[in-house]
């Protein structure tokens, strides 16, 4: 299981364990900024590159601050990277007008929306990311179902990420089974493999049944509690009205245009 | 005689697929007893425990703890009182780290939040698991895991302990301190387990199961060492007691 070592599932545990200033910022803070911050990328023009830059600093400061990896972001960026780009691809062929030139070269629109939308993919995804590690995802569940997200969304987000961890179990023990039996997997064999498929799904839910169980008879209702009742403090409120004044700013002028007007002035 | 603090009456349970894991068990345990229940693989030991907190109703029968019946309106009660240590670590632990996996059953019963550093400290200090506290669970060994699910059942101070297979995959030195942790408890214990030397050191009573009924009850030693009973359900004299009454 190559890829799941690659991801390394356990590393977001690891890193929500971290005590920085970002980590000590209640969940329902970081997630209420993470959430206006999505919906600020979100809300520019298809065509907007330029304007978009300004926003990574939340992201970049979130990550430094809180001590989370560039690498760790950037491998799980790569994993979600397929799908973004099989979305983006055909705008280069679709839209070939061009709308902007860099120099001498012309920009059609189809390249303008390519890479707006990997931009805002990858601004996005590392900010969520950065959530994530920032917070623990018991944490954020917890205080997403706080902000009133309904029980059973939190808890669904909860199980899915604990049942990665089963699921990667299943599939490196069957991987396993596989090569002391001398299974090669360079030779396909589809029967084999449905086979696998169906052997890892049963053995899960037998698997996630007896988690269950285990939850059920320590008093799990369905509520998710944490130790850290809510009390929202001052640092929260800054956090939260200082970024959002940010993205608002970022949002109403093209920050990057002021600020190179701004260079440009000063170099005269 | 004083009440049975857990009282089964001719339980019958039958999973969907229409095998008849139990059928007609009934025993009753005193408080601060400890008691095994021992049967070959798939005597119906896991199920019976699954009863004992409720999480499955018996299709006929009931289960009576303190003298209430245990119904799905007080299987809330039930689930407090008995503390449950299941086979497999790793499908009991759960959170980032060791305290919060032992203050998440105090955290849903409701333990206010003043209490419960003070429960979880003193539940894995119980079980032998107090240098653990801020260890991410899956980096623990086998017998440092089994200390903490221990802890996290105790964190819910229960009067009824239940456990599943507890010597299981664990080496001898975290079987033999296994042993002298379930010794000192003072909780009632009911164990399941197929460690028949286990339940010579920490049991009192024997409860053998075979087939979905209950084949023998009895004196520990006096049980055990009826080798015919032993053997025809599947279990063995365990070499200990040869030791114990040398012919």
């Amino acid at each position: 299981m190559r890829l799941a070592e690659w991801i390394d599932v356990g590393r977001i545990d690891e890193l929500g364990r971290l005590d920085t200033p970002v980590h000590r910022l209640d969940a329902r803070a970081k997630a209420v900024t993470v959430l206006a911050y999505i919906a600020c990328v979100m809300s520019y023009h298809r065509y907007e590159v330029v304007a978009l830059a300004p926003l990574a600093l939340f992201p970049i400061v979130m990550s430094s601050l809180g001590r989370i990896p560039w690498g760790f972001l950037w491998r799980r960026m790569l994993v979600a990277a397929p799908f973004v780009l099989a979305v983006a691809v055909f705008n280069p062929l679709l839209d070939r007008a061009q709308v902007t030139a860099l120099g001498p070269i012309g920009i059609s629109g189809g390249w303008l929306s390519f890479s707006s939308i990997m931009l805002r993919f990858v601004l996005t995804v590392s900010a969520a990311l950065a959530l994530i590690a920032c917070t623990g995802i018991y944490d954020l569940c917890s205080g997403m179902e706080r902000l009133g997200l309904p029980g059973i969304f939190a808890s669904q987000i909860l199980f899915l990420h604990r049942y990665l961890f089963v699921l990667g179990d299943e599939a490196q023990r069957l991987a396993r089974g596989l090569a002391v039996r001398g299974f090669r997997p360079r030779v396909l064999r589809l029967r084999v493999y449905g086979s696998l498929l169906g052997h890892m799904l049963l053995r899960s839910v037998a698997r996630a049944e007896r988690i269950y169980c285990a939850m059920v008879a320590r008093g799990f209702d369905g509520t998710i509690r944490t130790q850290r009742p809510g009390m929202l403090r001052l640092s929260d409120a800054a956090f939260v009205f200082g970024w959002a004044g940010y993205f608002a700013a970022a949002r109403a002028w093209n920050l990057s245009a002021l600020l190179g007007d701004w260079l440009v002035r000063v170099a005269r | 005689m004083t009440e049975p603090i857990l009282e089964a009456r001719d339980l019958h349970y039958s999973y969907p697929d229409g095998t008849e894991a139990l059928r007609g068990v009934s025993f009753s345990v005193a408080s601060g007893e400890a008691l095994a229940v021992v049967g070959a693989n798939g005597a119906g030991k896991s199920t019976l425990l699954l009863h004992l907190n409720g999480y499955l109703q018996p299709s006929r029968g009931e289960l009576r703890l303190k003298g209430q019946p245990v119904t799905p309106a007080t299987v809330g009660q039930a689930r407090r009182a008995v503390g449950m240590v299941f086979e497999d670590p790793d499908d009991q632990l759960f959170m980032p780290t060791v305290h919060e996996d032992v203050a998440f059953g105090p955290l849903n019963f409701g333990v206010p939040y003043e209490e419960i550093d003070q429960r979880t400290s003193q539940a894995l200090a119980q079980a032998g698991a107090a240098h653990l506290k801020d260890r991410p669970p899956y980096m623990l060994s086998a017998g440092e895991k089994r200390a903490v699910t221990i802890a996290t059942a105790l964190a819910l101070q229960p009067e009824i302990l239940v456990l599943d297979e507890p010597s299981s995959h664990l080496d001898p030195r975290g079987r033999r301190r296994l042993i002298e942790l379930l010794k000192a408890l003072p909780q009632t214990r009911i164990v399941a387990t197929h460690d028949l030397e286990l339940v010579v050191e920490v049991c009192s009573r024997v409860i053998v199961i075979d087939s979905g009924v209950i084949a023998a009850v009895g004196e520990t030693v006096e049980l055990l060492n009826d080798e015919e009973l032993m053997l025809a359900h599947g279990l063995e004299r365990p070499h200990i007691l040869r030791h114990l009454h040398p012919h």
